[in-house]
């Protein structure tokens, strides 16, 4: 059998196949027209509060609103 | 040489007959005979809890003649675009090429590539712009196309489409490590796409 065949480009670059597929339908959103496109970057924002645990404790939380252009 | 061959050939496919493909799905689920005995001597007047299983719908077996329409599910992570919906071909952009899709296609499953995906029902055709997925055709004329986003034609502005082709065009020749190059590239391959979407 020949070993991995041609790679695709993204993913010699070293990217995974979910990251190349989120970039592509982040630049399809942004080509979006107006109503369309507030829509589907609104949907797309995620909200979540991380903590950071040290000797078995969690530090305080930071809450993040990261848009999907991180 | 060439015999020795040709006598090694028929033993793999023998051996493969005997074990059912992995795309060949049971017709119906029936409940475990063992499970329902006990259940029933135990409790007699109850209903026996359903399993995950007996909800599932089980895939329509394959039909022996080519059946007359293909069966569509597309689906988006955030919406179901066309749900079981009976229709005479699609034609997908896949990583190999444009590849069309009538009733009673081989199961194939297929890498979409960024670009236009048409569903043809009589004489209408709907098209979508799709940034990326991938289609699973099975063999009994259903096919699954699974899209992270998927957008009608008209929603899409061309002014932008020109401006970020010509902004990758720019980052691509200005980029130093392989993921900026990879990233500039997957730019110029979608708004390329979009561009032939929005002119072809």
């Amino acid at each position: 059998m020949a070993s991995n065949a041609a790679v695709p480009f993204w993913r010699a670059a070293g990217m995974t196949y979910i990251t190349y597929s989120n970039i592509c339908a982040n630049l399809v959103r942004n080509c979006l027209k107006e109503p369309y496109k507030t829509e589907a970057l609104s949907r797309e924002k995620v909200h979540f509060s991380i903590s950071k645990w040290t000797d078995g404790k969690p530090e305080k939380p930071t809450l993040r609103s990261d848009s999907p252009e991180e | 040489m060439l015999r020795r061959a040709l006598g090694l050939l028929p033993r793999p496919i023998a051996a493969a007959r005997a074990r059912s493909f992995s795309t060949d799905l049971p017709a119906a689920h029936t409940a475990d005979a063992t499970f329902m005995e006990a259940w029933n001597k135990v409790m007699p007047n109850m209903d026996p809890p359903k399993t995950p299983l007996s909800f599932m719908h089980p895939r329509p077996p394959t039909p022996s003649s080519i059946p007359p329409k293909l069966t569509v599910n597309f689906v988006l992570p955030y919406a179901s675009e066309l749900s079981t919906k009976e229709v005479d071909m699609v034609i997908v952009t896949a990583t190999t090429g444009q590849m069309g899709f009538l009733p009673g296609h081989v199961a194939t499953i297929a890498e979409l590539k960024p670009g236009v995906l048409s569903v043809h029902e009589g004489s209408e055709t709907t098209k979508y712009f799709v940034s990326s997925g991938f289609v699973f055709i099975h063999a009994n004329s259903f096919a699954d196309i699974i899209a992270v986003e998927a957008v009608p034609l008209d929603r899409i502005d061309a002014n932008l489409v020109q401006k970020g082709l010509a902004d990758f065009t720019q980052k691509l020749s200005s980029a130093t490590t392989e993921l900026e190059k990879a990233e500039a590239q997957i730019g110029i391959d979608v708004h390329s796409a979009l561009n032939s979407a929005l002119t072809g």
